[in-house]
């Protein structure tokens, strides 16, 4: 009798610390791998290291040449051209595609299934493509002079003044057909009645959507540009694959910049604080807009 | 079978609220008692504390004679119903009752003697091969007492298990569970938000609010002498009428002055005198149920107090009809028979059963007599 | 049939038409400049079916076609990526299961917290913690190899698996838990007996999401990986950007389709739950 009764405590005992065990290998590798890295990252960016790793404090010298250098703010204002265009573009392209499919469409799984095999793939793979695609002497350019237009030039990818924007098209390409997705998950999530009361009420079909589908896509809409936001600030491969960051540095992004100074040039301690400052700039964006979705998503 | 007793129950969160204040509960092997109170008045709290599922922040739990505050919810000997049922989605019904006794290493030949015998005892055996998925609410339901039957458990634990049946269904296996527990003769401890499942179901019921029994004792006590205005609300379809009076001396007799709008009338009370004259002058609650205001032919009884009401509305129930009149102001209902009842806007003699009427303080809401 | 094709509709079809024409174009551009001589791609238009169609730049993408110094061709990376996929997958989403359970059924105080911790993962840029992590895989001997990056893919992966079961199970009654805690059954009987049973479509939507995401990562193959050990991401990207000889476009697309076939291959097969991943990552907030 006390056996059992002292193996049920034990048992009892098990419950209570087994789930905090089983959930602590987990957590220490995020406090050693997420928060100890970003601390340690953060120190590198504070020293003089450059080759090597070096540990004194020094200040905000590496801030200082970072905030020098010109390449630093191309790849800055790349990033805010890229990432307002990109956002931009997958939203009107992926909301207008989500409100076409809406329509009661035949074949609406093969368009859908069409409209979002670009996000299956690598971001090296569509960089690949479109770089061909986009190849000044056999490319689009071609095909649009060989059809007669003689003087047709689409010479963005070797042009430092457009170089940018060619990462542009092929950023909306490979996700705006997620953002498509999600409105249309979203579209479909509206209750019907709701729909139903508005017919009832002579709205017409656009009409609906304007005032009340769209409106109440809100919560979607902020989950929607958190995303592509994130996508945007950490985007690397893509635009390695497309452009290498060129011609010249003209289409350099921060995650270029720093990729190149920590591994490529040994300047561990740029490199350190431009990866900070990517991390700053993620949560300043990320920040405000996750508060925005949690508020609207309360009041919906 | 074991006796329960819950002594000085209390739970407070991690956030600092207070749900439960200070459990007292103690009854019998072989009793059923019901948990009832509105929504958030810490029932299924208590239920989950005395399953184990939830930790008991002062006081103690004993089942049989043993204190179970430590011990897990599988050493408790308990069993439970919940409102969902919670049916292993995965494992057939036959899966769904004996994996307990699998779990505690039930010989096999036992274990399917026990299906065998808790299937025909709730008429599921056809369905021992169903997967939960593919049966209906009431089957389900079947299939969660019967795996709760299966462990011949000390204490039965019922979390609203009816409150997810179509209202049909639910009066059919009120039945059946009372049955189940005649002919078991089982300790079960029952949480239910609906007094009329509390009343027809208990041995004792304990009314809750906001973490503190209100009362505790059989279902007429409860009914008749409830001990507080919340209680003399909560028990009772239609609720007891609470009409705001003062006391007043007429003669011998002290009462309760009520007017419609054509006069008044005092409404002499038989209980204590000696207490009820510390409250002549003063205002009271008036409490007195629909079935104690009625018409002549109903009330038999000589000598109650007769008042004519101007109606307001009637609800013809079948049995009944409702009438509504208006006295002091409020809105009073009045149980009557179809064949006496008159029609609104008409004048109609109403008998008041004053002998079981109550008075409640109206500040402190506490009964007076 | 034609009554309800106004004009209105006809334009939404045709719009929707346009945009299909619009995704498909650079897979076809790839697929028919794969099968092309490269005479053929440098005279001909770059939309023409090939005139012969050859398989040459096929063998040579995955045979013989430098990457850097070597000419072995893909082949030996795109093993490399099996290596280096499976196990981080496998182990990745496990990790993920029994996480995520604890913290959707088994709760305590604090717990919520820490799963707001674990999600951070989630959202940091990679590159705040490339610097620390480079260092240490080279303490543990571990820099340039496979295994190496199954380490780092399993340790930021799991942010994201962890939100995929436990977004499943808090779709799971709770009182499921509780009546298997009050038949007898313990931390991992409940969980083998009880949630694994029914926890089969999470696990593929969680297996396709990370599968697509660890063999398309280029980040952390460029990395923590050199020479023989990289993925086959980073071979395409040094395949493409050899500045040294003739460009050979054909073998470029031949050899950027093998490094997509994987993940081409699950979303034909499995795109439902593809998308559900997608939806599910989605709303992690």
């Amino acid at each position: 009798m006390s056996g059992s009764s002292s193996r049920g405590r034990l048992s009892a005992l098990a419950d209570r610390w087994l789930p905090k065990l089983v959930l602590s290998p987990t957590l220490a590798a995020s406090l050693i791998f997420v928060y100890g890295f970003i601390a340690w990252t953060g120190w590198l960016s504070f020293t003089e290291s450059r080759l090597m790793p070096r540990y004194e404090w020094a200040g905000v010298v590496q801030y200082q040449a970072l905030f020098e250098n010109e390449r630093w703010w191309t790849a800055a204002a790349n990033l805010g051209l890229f990432g307002g265009l990109f956002i931009l573009f997958c939203l009107l392209v992926g909301l207008l595609m989500a409100v076409l499919l809406d329509q009661k469409i035949r074949a609406e799984g093969a368009l859908r299934t069409v409209y979002l095999y670009p996000m299956a793939l690598s971001f090296v793979v569509t960089g690949t493509a479109w770089k061909w695609m986009l190849n000044p002497d056999m490319g689009l350019q071609k095909v649009v002079v060989d059809l007669g237009f003689t003087d047709f030039t689409f010479d963005w990818l070797v042009n430092p003044d457009m170089s940018i924007y060619t990462v542009v098209i092929a950023g909306v390409w490979q996700s705006s057909g997620f953002v498509m997705a999600l409105f249309l998950a979203g579209l479909r999530g509206i209750d019907d009645s709701i729909i139903k009361a508005a017919q009832v009420d002579g709205a017409s079909l656009p009409t609906i959507y304007r005032r009340i589908l769209i409106p109440s896509l809100r919560p979607v809409f902020f989950s929607v540009l958190l995303i592509l936001s994130h996508i945007a600030i950490k985007s690397f491969d893509l635009v390695m694959a497309l452009t290498g960051g060129g011609p010249g540095n003209s289409s350099d992004v921060p995650a270029i910049f720093m990729y190149q100074f920590a591994f490529t040039r040994g300047q561990l301690g740029v490199g350190a604080a431009s990866a900070m400052m990517m991390l700053f700039t993620i949560v300043a964006v990320l920040v405000p807009l996750m508060y925005m979705e949690t508020r609207s998503a309360k009041r919906v | 079978m074991a006796a329960l007793s819950i002594n000085n129950v209390c739970k407070t969160y991690a956030n600092g609220t207070d749900v439960l204040k200070g459990i007292n509960i103690a009854i019998e092997d072989g009793e059923f008692l019901i948990l009832v109170g509105p929504s958030g008045c810490g029932k299924s709290t208590l239920l989950n504390m005395i399953a184990g599922l939830d930790d008991i922040s002062s006081g103690d739990i004993a089942i049989g004679n043993k204190r179970v505050n430590e011990l897990s919810p599988k050493d408790r000997d308990i069993a439970m119903v919940f409102q969902s049922y919670a049916l292993y989605p995965s494992m057939t019904v036959r899966e769904n009752i004996s994996f307990g006794l699998e779990i505690r290493k039930t010989p096999r030949a036992e274990i399917d003697a026990t299906v065998k015998r808790v299937a025909e005892m709730l008429q599921i055996t056809h369905l021992l091969e169903r997967k939960p998925g593919q049966m209906s609410g009431g089957q389900r339901q079947r299939v969660a007492m019967g795996r709760a039957l299966a462990r011949n458990p000390a204490i039965f634990l019922f979390d609203e298990p009816l409150s997810n049946l179509d209202a049909k269904l639910r009066v059919e296996m009120r039945t059946e569970i009372k049955l189940m527990h005649q002919r078991l003769k089982s300790t079960i401890v029952y949480v239910t938000h609906d007094q009329i499942e509390a009343m027809t179901l208990g041995d004792k019921i304990a009314v809750m609010k906001d973490g503190i029994v209100q009362q505790f004792g059989s279902p007429q006590e409860i009914y008749d002498n409830p001990a507080n205005l919340f209680v003399a609300g909560f028990i009772g379809s239609p609720s007891m009428n609470f009409i705001p009076a003062t006391v007043v001396q007429s003669g011998n007799d002290i009462g309760v002055k009520v007017c419609d709008d054509r006069g008044c009338v005092v409404l002499p009370l038989p209980h204590d005198q000696a207490k009820l004259a510390n409250w002549v002058g003063k205002e009271v609650i008036f409490g007195i149920r629909p079935e104690q205001i009625t018409d002549a032919r109903t009330a038999y009884r000589d000598g109650l107090p007769v008042m004519a009401c101007h109606i307001d509305v009637i609800e013809p129930t079948g049995p009944d009809t409702l009438v509504f009149v208006s006295l002091n102001n409020t809105k009073v209902c009045c149980r009557t028979h179809p064949t006496e009842a008159k029609y609104p806007g008409e004048s109609m003699e109403l008998v008041f059963d004053v002998s079981k009427a109550v008075l409640f303080d109206p500040k402190t809401e506490a009964r007076i007599v | 049939m034609f009554k309800n094709l106004t004009v209105g509709r006809a334009l939404v079809y045709a719009a929707l038409l346009l945009m299909a024409i619009y995704y498909l174009l650079p897979l076809y551009v790839m697929l028919t400049t794969s099968f092309k001589s490269l005479d053929d791609i440098r005279e001909g238009n770059m939309l023409a079916l090939p005139q012969l169609w050859q398989g040459g730049a096929w063998s040579k993408a995955w045979a013989e076609a430098c990457t850097g110094v070597e000419c072995n061709g893909m082949q030996g990376f795109f093993w490399n990526s099996i290596k280096m996929t499976l196990p981080a997958v496998a182990i990745s989403t496990l990790l993920g299961a029994v996480n995520g359970y604890v913290v959707s059924m088994w709760r305590f105080k604090g717990s919520d917290a820490l799963f707001t911790m674990l999600l951070v993962g989630c959202f940091i840029p990679f590159q705040v913690v490339l610097l620390p992590m480079a260092q240490l895989l080279g303490y543990l001997g571990l820099a340039n190899t496979t295994a190496g990056l199954v380490l780092v893919h399993v340790v930021y992966g799991t942010a994201f698996t962890t939100l995929f079961f436990r977004n499943f199970y808090i779709t799971v009654p709770d009182e499921l838990v509780k009546a298997a805690r009050i038949d007898g059954a313990g931390f991992w009987t409940i969980f083998f007996r009880i949630l694994l049973p029914i926890s089969g479509p999470i696990f593929v939507v969680c297996i396709i999401w990370q599968f697509t995401q660890i063999w398309n990562d280029f980040l952390f193959g460029v990395v923590f990986a050199a020479g023989e050990s990289q993925p086959i991401t980073v071979a395409l990207n040094n395949l493409v950007n050899t500045s040294t000889g003739v460009k050979e476009y054909n073998v470029d697309m031949a050899a950027a389709i093998i490094a997509a076939l994987p993940t081409l291959f699950v979303y034909m097969v499995a795109g439902r739950y593809f998308v559900r991943g997608l939806t599910a990552g989605a709303v992690k907030g």
